[in-house]
């Protein structure tokens, strides 16, 4: 693909649902030009013709939106679930973890500390369980039309993103609450943001193409979260997690996530060995990515037979 | 082996639109149609796996045939630009596999298809339309969904709305519409594709008079404008109106092709031994239709002879010859009687009556015979399609053949054969007139 052919605007991205004028502009004349395809059968792993997914943009953009746009249809409190749900588990969390047993905060008050690992865990086992089911649930569409079939779990990791940005708002008021003053590190809070969304993706990918398979996967997601969920800093400190426990422990991505939110947010300080185990949450999150999305590609070719 | 797929060329400079060579897909028998395996099942077949293959006595490895069937096989054919091509078969011919593979839905498993420009098909009519998003936003979501650029749908929006009639609710979310003002607006977005390439698939068979008329209105205009149109239909009627070439599709194969009327005529006439006859060999039955094996259909004559051309004055006998292996509860056996247009006469079983209902409750082991007496001065001239059904009522098809023998009515001594014209409608009764002069 020739770079100097996009161009890239970056604008500042405001959440207006309406069908707004985010859209970028193609240059019609390539459209225009009846191209000729060659539909010819393939075998085995195959490039990941990710042109393709960039020339069908504008459907991703129109999933996001309606998964957005849907999401709290029909519903008395709207959009104040995506706060009540990190909300009020975040008071449960205080109580029991944080009054009863105690736990160690490092220093910071327990509620902030859980609502810090809350935000970026309920995006990623949101985004992975909706991806997981997303083939099937988008089953009518792949039956009868052709488009990238990326296109679907990609739009649906970023309709994700708009109940963590209510739920962030939460968090800034808690963080003047609490009088936490900004870190110089909060500039890396959107590459561990990145970090979430590769992960969610790169397992939802997985999950999603296996479930065109096997359904078994329906019941397999909701339990996986649950696990996850504890092999994950969220109610506790990862500072319990000491030696070479620390290395195994950060093959899990969103173990390096959550310390990263903590350090970028509250000033948490890191773990000495951090280069090490954030490399392994990255190198980790990056293989799940990349298997992932070569595994799709390789069953997408079945998926309308198969789903 | 990998083949970058779909592989984009710079335009080729002949005038076809579609070039499909040796094309095959196959499909692994209980995995075609919406079954999946669990991850249970899968465990359970690798355990096993060596075993299967020593009983199988190590068959070559690859495919077992056994487990698969070809949906398509070896079908080659080219399009010209601007043409509209009719492509008929009965129901399991292939078609839809057909278009799906054009439509890139799914990929051929062998051959393959060159398409030039984009394919647009009315097969996915309202296809991610969401039920809780207003008309408006439908349009959009649909539009991105069926490839159109944003900026496209903006300038045909207005366009679009006016076609589809249902302006008032644009802004009311599409699940309070009526299913007439659904289907004519996802119509509507559809049809403003404006593909280089139209594939129309049975929409025809929904929505009212006025919803066809617009349908066919559209496929008419793109046709003119020099784009291509494929169109599957059952209805021979409009095949006959709309296409000027037809390909018959039969057993995944493309059997016939010539102008569309040599085309319908072949397709009604074809699968049948003899005239008169359609007898029917046993490895032409499938196995689920045990214990029901039809054995002939026939079309007899006043005078019982097997023909193929009957005298609309005189009785036609359309005879089922079959056996039963196991007493059957509730049996009918019965036709369909179709115009070489594709409608319907009408349906009727030999249980009917309600004293051989009571009779044949349990149909026992036997060989059989079911004969049906059309009345004289009933059919119009013309030629007629027999189907054949045996089924228990919300039990069991047993066994369906909607084509399977066709037989022309002579309308020598009709009423009103003094006038040498074609009369309308598919009944030529003799009817009682009475002129009074006041």
């Amino acid at each position: 693909m020739k770079v100097g052919r996009l161009k890239v605007v970056f604008e500042p991205v405001t959440f207006n649902l309406q069908l707004a004028t985010i859209m970028t502009e193609t240059s019609l004349t390539k459209e225009l030009l009846p191209e000729t395809i060659l539909l010819r059968p393939t075998r085995g792993w195959t490039a990941l013709n990710l042109g393709d997914l960039w020339r069908y943009r504008e459907l991703i953009y129109f999933l996001t939106w309606r998964d957005i746009k849907v999401l709290y249809k029909q519903t008395v409190l709207g959009a104040a679930w995506a706060v009540l749900r990190p909300v009020i588990t975040m008071i449960v969390y205080s109580l029991i973890f944080g009054q009863l047993a105690n736990l160690d905060s490092q220093g910071v008050p327990y509620p902030i500390f859980t609502y810090v690992a809350l935000l970026p865990w309920q995006l990623f086992s949101k985004a992975m369980t909706d991806t997981g089911r997303s083939m099937v649930s988008n089953r009518n569409m792949i039956t009868k039309i052709y488009f990238p079939r990326l296109v679907i779990p990609v739009a649906t990791v970023l309709s994700g993103l708009v109940d963590f940005f209510i739920a962030f708002v939460i968090l800034i008021g808690m963080m003047f609450y609490y009088k936490i003053p900004l870190t110089p590190a909060i500039w890396t809070l959107p590459l561990f943001l990145l970090l979430t969304m590769v992960t969610a993706l790169g397992v939802g990918l997985w999950f999603s193409s296996l479930n065109v398979l096997y359904r078994d996967v329906g019941y397999v997601l909701p339990f996986l979260t649950e696990m996850w969920k504890y092999l994950t800093p969220v109610a506790y400190s990862a500072g319990y997690i000491t030696g070479m426990w620390k290395i195994i422990y950060s093959l899990n991505p969103m173990a390096g996530v959550v310390e990263g939110f903590r350090w970028a947010l509250l000033g948490i300080p890191l773990d000495p060995s951090a280069n090490v185990t954030m490399s392994i949450s990255i190198g980790v999150a990056i293989v799940v990515l990349v298997t992932g999305l070569f595994y799709f590609r390789r069953m997408e070719r079945t998926f309308a037979d198969m789903v | 082996m990998t083949h970058p797929s779909p592989v984009f060329r710079p335009p080729s400079s002949g005038g076809l639109a579609i070039r499909v060579e040796n094309l095959g897909k196959q499909y692994r028998i209980g995995t075609a149609p919406q079954k999946y395996r669990t991850l249970r099942e899968s465990i359970v077949n690798v355990a096993t796996w060596p075993l299967q293959r020593i009983r199988r006595g190590l068959a070559p490895s690859g495919v077992d045939h056994h487990d698969t069937i070809w949906a398509l096989r070896d079908i080659s054919f080219t399009v010209e630009q601007g043409s509209v091509l009719g492509v008929i078969g009965r129901n399991g011919a292939g078609k839809s596999t057909l278009l799906k593979v054009l439509s890139r839905v799914t990929e051929p498993t062998e051959g393959e298809v060159e398409i030039r420009g984009r394919v647009g098909s009315l097969l996915e009519v309202g296809t991610g339309f969401h039920p809780e998003l207003t008309g408006r936003e439908n349009i959009y979501l649909n539009g991105a969904i069926l490839g159109m650029k944003r900026n496209e749908i903006d300038r045909k929006y207005d366009e679009i709305v006016d076609f589809s009639g249902v302006e008032q609710f644009i802004d009311t979310p599409v699940k309070r519409y009526s299913s007439g003002m659904y289907l004519r607006l996802a119509f509507a977005v559809a049809a403003h594709l404006e593909p280089e390439i139209l594939v129309v698939d049975e929409v025809l068979a929904v929505g009212d008079a006025e919803f066809q008329r617009k349908c066919i209105g559209k496929m008419s205009d793109v046709a003119q404008e020099g784009r291509t149109v494929l169109f599957v239909s059952h209805d021979m009627s409009a095949i006959l109106r709309l296409t000027e070439e037809a390909i018959v599709l039969e057993g995944g194969k493309v059997v016939y092709r010539a102008p569309t009327v040599e085309a319908v005529d072949y397709y009604m006439t074809s699968g049948f031994s003899e005239a008169g006859e359609r007898k029917w060999e046993i490895d032409e039955v499938p196995d689920n239709a045990a214990p029901f094996r039809p054995v002939a259909l026939r079309v007899r004559d006043a005078k019982q002879n097997n023909v193929d051309v009957v005298r609309s004055t005189e009785a036609i006998h359309l005879e089922v010859e079959y056996q039963l292996t196991e007493p059957i509860q509730g049996l009918r056996v019965g036709l369909y009687l179709m115009s070489a247009r594709g409608e319907y006469v009408f349906t009727s079983f030999d249980t009917d009556e309600p004293e051989q209902y009571n009779q044949f409750g349990i149909r026992p082991v036997g060989h059989y015979r079911s004969i049906c007496t059309i009345p004289p001065d009933l059919l119009n001239e013309g030629r007629y399609t027999v189907g054949i059904n045996a089924s228990s009522f919300r039990i069991k098809r047993y066994f369906m053949d909607e084509r399977a023998l066709t037989f022309t009515v002579d309308g020598m001594g009709a009423p009103g054969k003094q006038w040498a014209e074609t009369r309308m409608g598919l009944m030529r009764p003799r009817l009682q007139w009475r002129i009074d002069k006041q």
